[in-house]
């Protein structure tokens, strides 16, 4: 992860806070994240959101253990969800044997045995594809995701065809009364891994090998000169991401009680690239972020729109071109203006920046549910309803809203974004007065 | 092996293609000296420093470190035997603190290797050594600040900084004041001459007071060969330095 440059003052008294109550002040922030992830199942009681939750925290462990690779290592992979599909595959197969065989292992341990299938195959590939970087090293992914997608389809035996592989969590050694059959218990089997997972690679971000995996990423050619290999950091790097797909590969195997072929698919590489982006890869809460907004947008959207996947690619788009440091990236820009007491400066142009932002979205939404409505539902007819109003897409009214919607959004930024970038100039330059920026 | 050169270059060659850029240079830097190696651009300076350190391989001949064979090895293996280089465009991890930077020099030496299941913070004796380099490069002020944000004449010494960090004995400078004014060559020649205290010391500069201040022996490089090596006196007053090199540096 990288360093944010903090003032001095402020690392101090962080450090010397946690030293005066006796508890490492590291320790508080997972102590916090247990608490939210205890209480949530509470707050939000229904089933609704317990599946979303669940798949929350799967795609965190997903994230996470790709960022281990793109953000802290420098590695684009393709195909990341090959060690996420084979650890669902060995987790339904062992708990299938488990089961079979009446062999004492208990489910909450079963994500370890997802974690090492996953291990196991990076060791592997990886030792193929590391060799290489930049852009090498995508592409040298992406076959291997094919070489894995194309096998699913020739061993039947292993992989089960279409329909793919099914288990029972419910069936197998039971320590306590609980038999995981509910969603709700079932939550917090993925949130307790979850957080293991969460701190056990951020552990590894502070370890002699995390640094120079920063430092590969940074400049791999000077460290060859302080006496690393990149290749070998690589190479680590690339296995130890793969043992957490494959934990986050097995919990998903065990939420759906079924492995097939769609876990390993391209779509679910692409899904976590853009999730780790979308959340920001220069930060460790970034895929974090990313994570916990796309599962849930992947939930929420596809009820409402059938070409969800399509906002899905517009968003992405916005995020690498408007924000290429993720939300994270958005945030952590504002904590400098928020320490100077100066944020005040800025909000007033965001504010107003609403308006078109508000009118651009309409514009897109109206633009892209009109051509669905006339092209891909022509049986259902040219009336629809957008945003609660129904009206006729076959006459020219909605279209010429819909142009002026667009067309005012254009010139509207155009006249606010000057007043943005004053606002922001000022507000940084008066934060860097206080000593806040670097 | 005691009484072996630091370093000690045998015939050594490199062609790219049909050019031939090192053409058979002999060399032997014993222990502690400070040796500066000068010549005209082009001549192949740089692509020595390169050949030396691993970067390229030669297309014949040897490099011995402290009486050992290095060349052919990676780089990173050669560092880990005790030579450690600077580069001329300052290479650096600029996204990192400068702290980091100087830990990342540290690490290896400090036998830290891959670790992946202990915490950096509690690595004996790493902190510690980072700390020290920093206090010596000047950059203590500056541990938080992320190397791509700091001074040209930062960045350098930082350049310098991660070099050492890992206690190399053998030492390569590449044009480690090119680009600074007059001040901070001076800060920078006075960080050279305490790091290398104890060292093995090669480097390449093109500021001459700084090479002949410096310089316990020099040697002038010629389109790839050595064409004179001796004390700082010997060469100001070699007739074929002065015609091949020094003399249009007068002129200039």
């Amino acid at each position: 992860m990288s360093d944010i440059p903090l003032p001095k003052s402020s690392v101090t008294r962080v450090s010397q806070r946690g030293a005066e109550k006796g508890l490492p002040w590291w320790l508080l922030p997972w102590l916090a994240s247990a608490v939210v992830l205890l209480a949530l199942p509470f707050i939000f009681r229904s089933d609704t959101y317990l599946t979303v939750m669940s798949l929350m925290g799967i795609a965190i462990v997903f994230a996470l253990s790709y960022n281990m690779m793109l953000g802290q290592t420098g590695m684009l992979s393709f195909g990341h969800a090959v060690y996420y599909g084979l650890g669902a595959y060995f987790v339904v197969h062992t708990m299938n044997w488990a089961i079979a065989t009446r062999a004492p292992i208990p489910l909450p341990l079963m994500p370890l045995v997802g974690g090492f299938a996953g291990l196991a195959f990076a060791i592997i590939f990886g030792w193929l594809s590391t060799k290489r970087s930049g852009t090498t090293f995508s592409m040298i992914s992406l076959g291997l995701a094919e070489l894995v997608g194309s096998s699913s389809l020739i061993l039947r035996t292993f992989f089960g065809g279409e329909e793919g592989v099914t288990t029972n969590r419910t069936k197998l050694l039971r320590l306590t009364d609980w038999t995981f059959g509910s969603q709700f218990q079932m939550y917090y089997l993925i949130a307790g891994w979850c957080l293991i997972s969460a701190i056990a690679m951020y552990a590894l971000t502070r370890t002699p090998f995390g640094r120079m995996c920063n430092a590969v990423r940074e400049n791999p050619e000077r460290a060859q000169f302080v006496g690393y290999n990149p290749q070998v950091v690589r190479y680590i790097a690339f296995c130890l991401s793969g043992f957490f797909a494959g934990v986050a590969g097995a919990l998903a195997g065990i939420n759906f009680e079924l492995a097939n072929a769609n876990l390993f698919g391209a779509s679910q590489s692409g899904t976590v690239l853009l999730a780790t982006f979308i959340g920001g890869i220069g930060t460790f809460v970034g895929p974090v972020l990313g994570a916990v907004l796309v599962s849930y947008l992947q939930v929420m959207l596809s009820d409402i729109t059938e070409v969800w996947q399509l906002y899905f690619g517009l968003m992405f788009i916005a995020v690498v071109m408007f924000a290429p440091g993720g939300l994270a990236g958005l945030v952590l820009m504002h904590v400098p203006l928020l320490r100077a007491g100066v944020l005040g400066r800025v909000v007033p142009s965001y504010l107003l920046a609403l308006i078109p932002t508000a009118m651009l979205l309409v514009g897109v939404v109206m633009l892209i549910e009109m051509t669905v409505q006339l092209a891909v539902k022509q049986s259902e007819g040219p009336v629809m309803k957008l945003f609660g109003v129904a009206f006729n897409a076959n006459l020219p009214g909605p279209w010429l809203v819909m142009l002026m919607l667009l067309a005012g959004a254009f010139v509207l930024f155009r006249l606010i974004s000057p007043r943005m970038g004053t606002a922001w100039d000022n507000a940084r330059s008066a934060a860097a007065e206080r000593g806040m920026v670097v | 092996m005691s009484d072996a050169p630091a370093l000690e270059i045998r015939n050594l060659k490199k062609s790219f293609g049909p050019a031939e850029i090192i053409r058979g240079v002999n060399l032997a830097v014993p222990k502690g000296e400070r040796h500066a190696v000068i010549g005209p651009n082009g001549a192949g300076k740089s692509t020595l420093f390169n050949l030396i350190s691993g970067l390229l391989v030669p297309t014949s001949g040897d490099v011995l470190l402290n009486g050992e064979k290095i060349s052919g090895r990676p780089a990173y293996e050669i560092n880990r035997r005790g030579l450690s280089r600077s580069f001329q465009v300052t290479n650096i991890f600029p996204r990192m603190s400068v702290f980091e930077n100087v830990r990342c020099g540290v690490l290896w030496s400090a036998k830290q290797k891959y670790a992946f299941w202990r915490g950096v913070e509690a690595a004996p004796g790493v902190n510690e050594r980072t700390e020290k380099v920093l206090e010596e490069i000047g950059l203590v002020e500056r541990r938080n600040v992320l190397a791509g944000v700091l001074t040209y004449a930062e960045q350098r010494a930082l350049e310098i900084g991660v070099t050492i960090a890992g206690g190399a004995d053998v030492i390569l400078l590449d044009e480690p004041t090119a680009g600074m004014s007059r001040h901070e060559t001076d800060v920078a020649v006075g960080l050279i001459r305490r790091i290398s205290e104890g060292r093995t010391l090669m480097i390449v500069e093109h500021d001459m007071g700084v090479v002949f201040g410096l310089a316990d022996r020099i040697s002038v490089l010629v389109y790839g060969e050595i064409i004179a090596t001796g004390p700082p006196a010997e060469i100001r007053a070699s007739a074929k330095v002065k015609e091949a090199y020094l003399g249009e540096e007068a002129h200039a």
